[in-house]
């Protein structure tokens, strides 16, 4: 079974700011990590094929030449091989370009099964799994927790809504997108960190893909950001000193009687 | 469904294999001494110039025309149901959704798709809304992304609304970017805040790289401009007596309801704790806590309180509490009217999915954590301490 995984290299977002003056975002000096969700998506990946005791799992990441870092900590996972996209005519894509580009490479690629992380965590959108579904006009299964069985054809598997789970059998080939409790990402070995670091990258870039430039990058996404801002702050309010713990409780308590919900 | 096609002129194809080279797909073949293309054509343009003896023609269907955006008007919501029930974030995009219909002057429009629905559609008639558009089919009684997203794809393409909202739920998020991509449009997630242009656009205005910044998002030039909203970020409407409108119900097109996932089951969640996104109080724990037990006290004081216990990310991270607990821009965005905050520093991440409650109060040892820069009432003070003693006050036993 050919496994593929569609990655994001993100900034870890608790360090993001904007710079007040400029109104741009300061990420000098920020991390780049893998996208936590899209970690899960690799374990999961990386588990499938050590079930079935066959298989490919191939990680692929639409980015700036960096990201290849990102595909080779995938690699001291598990992951077998990895594909770069990269190129000037990717720039600026919102979800539904970045999400033809992914499926694009997904044609060439001809995956049985796409898994990714449920979003990342700079865009928060999750809007690219079931974008790349749709491109290709494949099925899906979005907050998937847990793939009860997977073989060519078929895939059976667990997805968290808000009240509980729904169990679906998804034809295949599909896009999978997985949330944390799917399980729990291994650390790389040192066998694992040395193949990362030998890897060869494949990096395709809009003609390798055959995408029709106007539909991908900047250009074809249909969203433009208007302007980005700090968020507004909500006031600090009363500290309340008290002498004890006790104390401390007694006026809580009082404060909470005092707004008749409880 | 592009009516694109490459053609190979069998009288001019010598079958020297060049154009298979030049192909990123493997979309052509050899038969015989003739290349045929096959289906993982992408029209991409690739093999025409390769090929020496100009046998190869790609047909690239018409352009599609710059969309007519004085086509498409009109607000609509999607009228998300489970089990049969209009969920509440629907009331909530009718509140949002009237006051952008009021400002372009147009009108507001539910769409429920599903089975047996007609008692909550006429419910629905009853607020704000200027009509509901309802598509009854057995199929569509449970949610499936391939059939809803089809239906409503197929609904936008010949109604032409200018804008669509819906909740950015498992099910809103999971089809809804389907629709966009189908449909072509633009589509900006979990939107905090949305508003009409002087051009008479929709601004979307939304949290991003963890809550640390929000971004304005346009859709200028594609229709409908599409966007999901949280539950419990904008305030519901109010049943209001209604329009005066009436409801359009509508079969769905056989060809629409294929689906290739199929329903197995459904498993409640077990746990027995009050939904965290309805409850009017919450008791919330973070890294603070140093240990899943902790966890008890906070039960103890929900409990006597009549709220429901959250956590930080920090505290699901470290297995204190299951995910489904979780507070934050990775987890729900709560808004009760009372939020209590023990031993949570306050990370934006966090922040970002609470401090729209009522009132906040925090309990943390450290004087100077960032989650005091939003409590209502703060303690700086030890939770091991502080909990206990209120939950005496409350007349418990810690």
């Amino acid at each position: 079974m050919h496994i593929a995984v569609c990655i994001k290299q993100v900034p870890d977002t608790t360090e993001v700011r904007i710079n007040p003056e400029t109104n741009t975002l300061v990420r000098e000096g920020v991390k780049s990590i893998v996208n936590p969700f899209d970690a899960y998506a690799i374990e999961e990946g990386v588990r499938i094929r050590e079930r079935l005791g066959e298989g490919k799992v191939t990680v692929v990441t639409m980015g700036p030449p960096q990201a290849d870092s990102a595909l080779r900590e995938a690699i001291a996972v598990g992951a077998d091989e990895a594909v770069l996209l990269c190129g000037r005519a990717f720039a600026g894509a919102d979800t539904w370009a970045t999400s033809l580009t992914l499926a694009l490479a997904m044609r060439k690629l001809r995956p049985d099964v796409v898994l990714a992380g449920k979003q990342a965590i700079d865009g928060d959108t999750a809007q690219v799994g079931p974008g790349i579904s749709c491109h290709l006009d494949w099925p899906q299964a979005c907050y998937v927790s847990k793939i009860r069985d997977i073989r060519k054809g078929e895939a059976i598997v667990e997805c968290l809504m808000e009240t509980g789970k729904e169990v679906l059998a998804v034809e295949l080939p599909a896009v999978l997108t997985v949330v944390k409790e799917i399980n729990e990402p291994r650390l790389p070995s040192f066998k694992g960190k040395l193949r990362a670091r030998k890897a060869v990258i494949a990096v395709w870039d809009d003609q390798a893909i055959g995408a029709d430039p106007e539909k991908i990058g900047l250009k074809g996404s249909p969203t433009a950001v208007n302007r980005i801002f700090s968020p507004p702050r909500r006031g600090g309010g009363e500290m309340i000193a008290a002498a004890s713990a006790g104390d401390a409780a007694k006026l809580l308590v009082a404060k909470i009687k005092e707004l008749r919900i409880a | 469904m592009s009516d694109n096609a490459l053609l190979v002129n069998p009288e001019k194809c010598v079958g020297c294999q060049v154009c298979l080279k030049a192909c990123p797909f493997g979309a052509l073949e050899m038969a015989g001494k003739l290349a045929v293309v096959n289906a993982n054509c992408a029209f991409c343009g690739a093999c025409p110039p390769a090929c020496k003896f100009g046998a190869i023609t790609l047909v690239k269907a018409e352009k599609e025309a710059g969309v007519n955006l004085t086509d498409y008007q009109g607000v609509w919501v999607f009228g998300e149901q489970i089990d049969g029930v209009v969920q509440g974030v629907v009331h909530e995009l009718i509140g949002k959704g009237r006051e952008l219909a009021d400002k372009l002057g147009v009108p507001l429009s539910v769409l429920v798709l599903g089975h047996g629905m007609d008692g909550q559609c006429r419910d629905l008639l009853a607020y704000p809304v200027d009509q509901v558009i309802q598509v009854d089919d057995p199929e569509l009684e449970h949610y499936a992304s391939e059939p809803y997203a089809r239906v409503v794809s197929d609904l936008i393409a010949r109604r032409k609304p200018e804008i669509f909202l819906a909740g950015a739920t498992a099910i809103g998020r999971g089809f809804l970017a389907r629709v966009a991509v189908a449909v072509h449009t633009g589509l900006t997630a979990d939107c905090t805040g949305l508003d009409i242009t002087e051009d008479r656009l929709l601004l979307q205005t939304r949290p991003a790289f963890g809550g640390n910044i929000m971004a304005s998002i346009l859709c200028a030039r594609r229709r409908p401009q599409m966007s999901t909203v949280r539950h419990k970020v904008m305030p519901a409407a109010a049943k209001d007596g209604g329009r005066g409108g009436g409801i359009e119900k509508l079969g769905a097109d056989g060809k629409l309801l294929a689906s290739r996932t199929k329903r197995l089951g459904w498993l409640p969640e077990l746990s027995e704790t009050v939904n965290l996104v309805e409850a009017d109080i919450i008791v919330s724990g973070g890294r603070g806590l140093g240990r899943p037990e902790s966890f008890r006290m906070l039960e103890k004081l929900a409990k006597l309180l009549g709220g429901a216990v959250g956590s930080s990310r920090a505290a699901v991270d470290s297995g204190w509490m299951p995910y489904s607990h979780q507070v934050g821009q990775t987890g729900k965005t709560v808004q009760p009217k009372l939020y209590i905050a023990c031993g949570i520093s306050g990370a934006v991440q966090h922040l970002v999915g609470m401090q729209s409650s009522d009132r906040i109060i925090a309990i943390n040892k450290d004087k100077d954590a960032p989650i005091f820069g939003v409590a209502t009432y703060g303690v700086a003070g030890d939770v091991f301490e502080v909990v206990p003693a209120m939950i005496r006050e409350l007349g418990g036993e810690p």
